[in-house]
């Protein structure tokens, strides 16, 4: 069976992608706004937009090992862009704690984010990706050579302090968390091989 | 004297959500539940997979009774919706997510009910369910709820002052402490069977008090809410309300009462004495390891930009009535 996608129906299946990773947020405001979201609106727009972001992240970690999988390198043309949509998502989760949840309060906001040790990593998380949505473009690509890849193989560590937030953010049951937990360990050893051959030719060095 | 409800404690039209609203609103969760599973966004949350299957028009609701009692003066701030405070609930019995209790309790069998008051008094007794509502003054007392997440709500409770209870109890010398449990009963609290939807905490629920803070007339046993006995979800049919300290101290479903001569553990103090200590007076001075302390958001009504964030007072604002119950004491160390 062949799986290739042809060259010119990628602009089709990434309008879907689209669709299917924007409208869930899309929806989320309009509930919000119209107060259709329960009796705490500002709790679900921000742990809805933070499993958003994560979900994007373990999902663009999954992609290269399907291409593998299924010998369809053309699924590598998506994986920029749900990394893009990790990074909306999470920006999403981080403007509803200080538009809604803190509320413009900066000292309260900046005070949170040292004082508490599950905000802090997060906060580092997403200055990581950060760092990953500005130098992923084309052209940055290009000139930064060989540092480009090293510089988003930190997609890793972000995803590992993306699930340790998620569970230190937890009050009691860490069912949860700790399936995310799993989830990331498969996706790491799926890339065992070349995880090794990288960390040896760090240590050569 | 027993007054019938009047039109103080009523709601303004623009204060309540009309019930077909709500129910569109559940099924606008649900769709979003949907969605965000078959895109793998999905924030559990907002609705869960165990919802998606579930059919509201099945489910039975509890039946309230409405309520004789003393109403209160017209409070000054605005009320939460009742709605809002009967789908916004932290009782793990019935599921840590906070719309859960409102979903997963309304088959909860409240009458026969039994609350033993037993330890150190001269008679023990106990109280069957009508006489939950016949043996002390039942009267409405508006109070503000400060949860330790930060959040805050404005309720209407009916019920009898926790004092009269402990007077009718005749405690010997020895009584210093109250402990309060919440019903065991695995086969109607779906959280005491499984462990996720419980939480994680231990069973049965326990809390406490001082016996001088269970004798200051604000603390009140609650049989009921916006004028009607109290919905499962919310502590049927007899819960604790102590507003000036956070929400976890104000037990739900209580069947015991015990005095005792030594400070009794407490369930979240167990799980995680850092965070939770057995006084746990609002206090805006002392931060939680998770939540900043300062500072509350109200919940009350409209949209997402309608969200209040004000600050938080000393022991939520009644200072005046309970702080000389702490003087000397060092509020950081007894948290």
């Amino acid at each position: 069976m062949n799986l290739s996608i042809s060259k010119n129906r990628i602009p089709f299946f990434k309008s879907i992608l689209h669709v299917v990773l924007l409208y869930p947020l899309v929806n989320l405001y309009v509930g919000a706004f119209y107060d259709r979201l329960g009796a705490d609106p500002v709790e679900q727009v921000i742990h809805f937009t933070g499993m958003g972001a994560l979900n994007c992240l373990l999902i663009s970690l999954l992609v290269s090992p399907l291409a593998k999988l299924f010998k369809l390198s053309s699924l590598l043309h998506f994986r920029r862009m749900i990394g893009l949509y990790a990074f909306a998502y999470a920006l999403c989760h981080i403007l509803n704690f200080l538009f809604f949840e803190v509320q413009f309060d900066l000292i309260l906001f900046v005070e949170e984010i040292f004082k508490r040790p599950y905000i802090t990593i997060g906060m580092t998380a997403f200055s990581i990706l950060t760092a990953l949505a500005f130098t992923s473009t084309s052209k940055i690509r290009r000139k930064m050579k060989k540092h480009w890849q090293k510089l988003h193989n930190f997609t890793y560590l972000i995803a590992l302090l993306a699930v340790i937030h998620f569970y230190w953010s937890v009050k009691s049951d860490v069912t949860e968390p700790l399936i995310y937990f799993a989830l990331y360990g498969v996706l790491m050893t799926l890339r065992y091989d070349s995880l090794r051959r990288w960390s040896q030719r760090f240590r050569s060095r | 004297m027993l007054i019938k409800r009047s039109k103080t404690t009523d709601l303004k039209e623009h204060q309540v959500t009309d019930e077909k609203l709500y129910l569109e609103r559940r099924q606008y969760l649900k769709k979003m539940g949907f969605l965000g599973v078959g895109s793998l966004l999905s924030g559990t949350t907002v609705a869960n997979v165990f919802d998606l299957f579930g059919d509201d028009s099945k489910t039975d609701v509890f039946k309230q009774r409405d309520l004789n009692y003393q109403i209160a003066k017209a409070s000054t701030e605005i009320l939460t919706p009742e709605i809002k405070v009967t789908t916004h609930n932290n009782f793990y019995e019935f599921g840590a997510q906070k719309n859960q209790p409102a979903e997963l309790s309304q088959g909860f069998k409240v009458d026969p009910w039994q609350l033993k008051i037993s330890g150190e008094v001269e008679k023990p007794f106990t109280l069957d369910y009508d006489d939950l509502f016949s043996s002390f003054k039942i009267e409405e007392r508006i109070y503000r709820l400060r949860c330790v997440e930060a959040w805050s709500m404005v309720i209407p409770w009916v019920g009898f002052s926790l004092a009269d209870l402990v007077k009718k109890a005749k405690i010997t010398s020895k009584a210093k402490y109250l402990a309060f449990e919440t019903l065991y009963d695995p086969k109607q609290m779906i959280g005491q069977r499984n462990r996720r939807l419980g939480g994680g905490i231990s069973y049965p629920y326990i809390e406490g008090l001082r016996i001088d803070e269970a004798l200051n007339p604000l603390a009140l046993m609650s049989v009921g809410l916006y004028g009607k006995t109290l919905p499962p979800q919310n502590g049927a049919p007899i819960r604790l309300v102590v507003p000036w300290k956070y929400g976890f101290k104000s037990i739900k479903s209580v069947v015991g009462i015990k005095f005792l001569e030594k400070e009794p553990p407490t369930t979240w103090n167990i799980l995680a004495p850092h965070e939770y200590g057995f006084y746990a007076n609002v206090n805006p001075k002392v931060d939680h390891p998770r939540w900043s302390q300062r500072s509350e958001r109200r919940i009350t009504t409209g949209g997402i930009f309608a969200q209040n964030r004000i600050n938080t007072l000393p022991f939520n604002g009644y200072g005046e009535e309970v702080a000389g119950l702490y003087r000397g004491m060092n509020l950081r160390k007894y948290y």
